[in-house]
């Protein structure tokens, strides 16, 4: 297109967002989050947000929307190879993007809510399943802290079964491919960059500190929604 | 004679004479003599660690004569073997100080990925060889085939290669790094990647397009007698594949976290232009051919 080369490069973000719309192609925006970036500490400092949310998150983000363009042109032109080549990277950055747009709303500030225990059917089925919250808290930092590399861990409803489970996946893979009748409830980046500057290597007491502000509201919200 | 350990790992040597030991023992003293001495502290307490330690002591070989008393007779003097004294592995430290990299690698990284990161993991390594008698006495190498399990790594795994891609990290770098290879390397680089700017240009894609954490390696592959480089994942290395590593850059998160944030693209730039230690990768790569075979030796015509 010549038109790109009359415009300067921070518009062409925004032209090629504009042309995958024209072409039908739904792109992906980075979410606001509902709190601060200073909001979490001392949990998780406010340095560590602003990067997640604006570093870690958009790049996803940006790679998502180059991918599915690429993905959308390989699709048309019928080029099964390339197609398939590009399976990783959606996986990749779209579970990335998936991943911490639930992160987000798993996280509250304290003086909204944030480490509040649940209550109602999601208080019950915890205590159901695991015994007691701090269980559920020790078992989940157990699974967290042995996680190798980078990571997620979740606590999910199996929505078949009707059972609450404690799942980690690798990298940015969403919990859907560790069980397609998973929902997660909550999760828990234990990537590095989500913790690295504030808490250098000792994960587990990022991931102690982390549950004083994690939103159960939400949490239990999702419960109920698909166990009513 | 004296002899001494040549492998990386600190060793158990030996200050007295050694005339009485034969070449079979001296084989069965340096594949122990693999695994590094440090003690633990409860053994220690035990040993006096001020007078040399006499190896032939511990492995119930005939000490030299002049250490005999006169009530020992030498040809039947057999010491009883005691079995309260272990070896593990130790924490080599980087071939520099902690701030010679700055301003591109901190002192602050190097503090928390070397003293943190690089110590949890051998202290955890230790800590299984403690309790598996059967890993317990390997070398590096045989611990981290073994531990692989073709593909299945057992827990041990991780742990132990991570001190060894740690090891080899620290020394894949030096102060005053980057620029170009020379002599040989040089020469075989632009061999099998056509330049050297396309191969660092390939190098620092491979370190982009990691998903994840892992290392990027350049190797030297057996099977196809060339340079490769080659990406891996969390802790796996090439030597679970028989190849040959030459350079290594850590992609995980804490290797440049503090220093970088999330600008990876600058970390592999910087590492290519000043950090890495092309000296370290000729030394491996001549070590290499004499186990690769990567052509005809050119013979100087008269």
């Amino acid at each position: 297109m010549a038109l790109r080369t009359l415009v300067s490069g921070k518009t062409l973000g925004a032209l090629s967002r504009l042309h995958q719309q024209i072409r039908g192609l739904q792109t992906f925006t980075l979410p606001d989050l509902a709190y601060d970036y200073g909001a979490l500490e001392p949990a998780i400092s406010g340095e560590i947000m602003q990067l997640h949310h604006q570093k870690h998150h958009q790049t996803y983000i940006t790679n998502y929307n180059k991918a599915l363009e690429q993905l959308d042109d390989a699709i048309s032109k019928g080029d099964a190879s390339t197609a398939v080549k590009l399976q990783s990277a959606i996986k990749f950055n779209g579970g990335g993007h998936v991943n911490h747009s639930i992160f987000w709303k798993n996280l509250a500030p304290t003086r909204e809510g944030g480490g509040e225990p649940p209550h109602r059917s999601l208080g019950w089925a915890i205590d159901q399943h695991f015994g007691s919250m701090e269980k559920l808290i020790a078992k989940m930092n157990t699974e967290g802290a042995a996680v190798q590399g980078s990571g997620w861990v979740w606590l999910a409803l199996d929505k078949e079964l009707k059972r609450l489970v404690i799942e980690t996946t690798a990298n940015q893979d969403p919990l859907v491919t560790k069980g397609a009748s998973l929902v997660p409830l909550l999760g828990i980046d234990v990537w590095e960059h989500a913790y690295y500057l504030q808490y250098k290597n000792v994960r587990p007491d990022y991931l102690k500190n982390i549950w004083k502000v994690i939103n159960w509201k939400y949490a239990g919200e999702v419960y109920e929604k698909e166990c009513p | 004679m004296s002899w001494s350990c040549s492998s990386n790992y600190l060793c158990l040597s030996s200050s007295s004479s050694s005339s009485l030991i034969d070449s079979h023992e001296l084989t069965r003293i340096n594949n122990r003599c693999k695994l590094s001495c440090e003690y633990k502290e409860l053994r220690r307490k035990d040993h006096d660690t001020t007078r040399p330690i006499n190896i032939c002591a511990y492995n119930g070989l005939k000490p030299p004569s002049h250490e005999l008393g006169k009530w020992q007779r030498k040809k039947d003097y057999v010491l009883k073997k005691p079995n309260n004294i272990s070896a593990y592995y130790s924490l080599k430290p980087p071939p520099y100080k902690f701030d010679a990299l700055e301003p591109y690698m901190s002192k602050r990284t190097i503090e928390v990925h070397w003293g943190k990161h690089h110590r949890g993991y051998v202290e955890s390594l230790n800590k299984f060889l403690e309790q598996d008698d059967l890993l317990y006495g390997c070398t590096m190498n045989e611990l981290i085939s073994v531990t692989y399990n073709n593909g299945n790594p057992l827990p041990e795994f991780n742990v132990a290669a991570q001190v060894w891609n740690h090891d080899f990290f620290w020394e894949s770098m030096q102060p005053g790094g980057g620029n170009l290879p020379i002599l040989g390397l040089l020469q075989q680089i632009e061999k099998d990647f056509g330049s050297f700017t396309n191969f660092r240009e390939e190098f620092i894609e491979s370190a982009l397009t990691l998903f994840g954490s892992g290392w990027v390696w350049l190797v030297l592959k057996r099977n196809e007698k060339r340079l490769a480089i080659v990406q891996t994942t969390n802790a796996i290395t090439p030597l679970v594949w028989d190849d040959i590593p030459l350079l290594s850059l850590d992609m995980w998160e804490h290797a440049y976290y503090l220093d970088y944030k999330n600008n990876k693209a600058q970390y592999a730039n910087v590492f290519m232009d000043h950090l890495v230690s092309w000296n370290a990768a000729l030394a491996r790569m001549a070590r290499a051919q004499a186990f690769v075979n990567l052509g005809e030796p050119k013979i100087p015509v008269a």
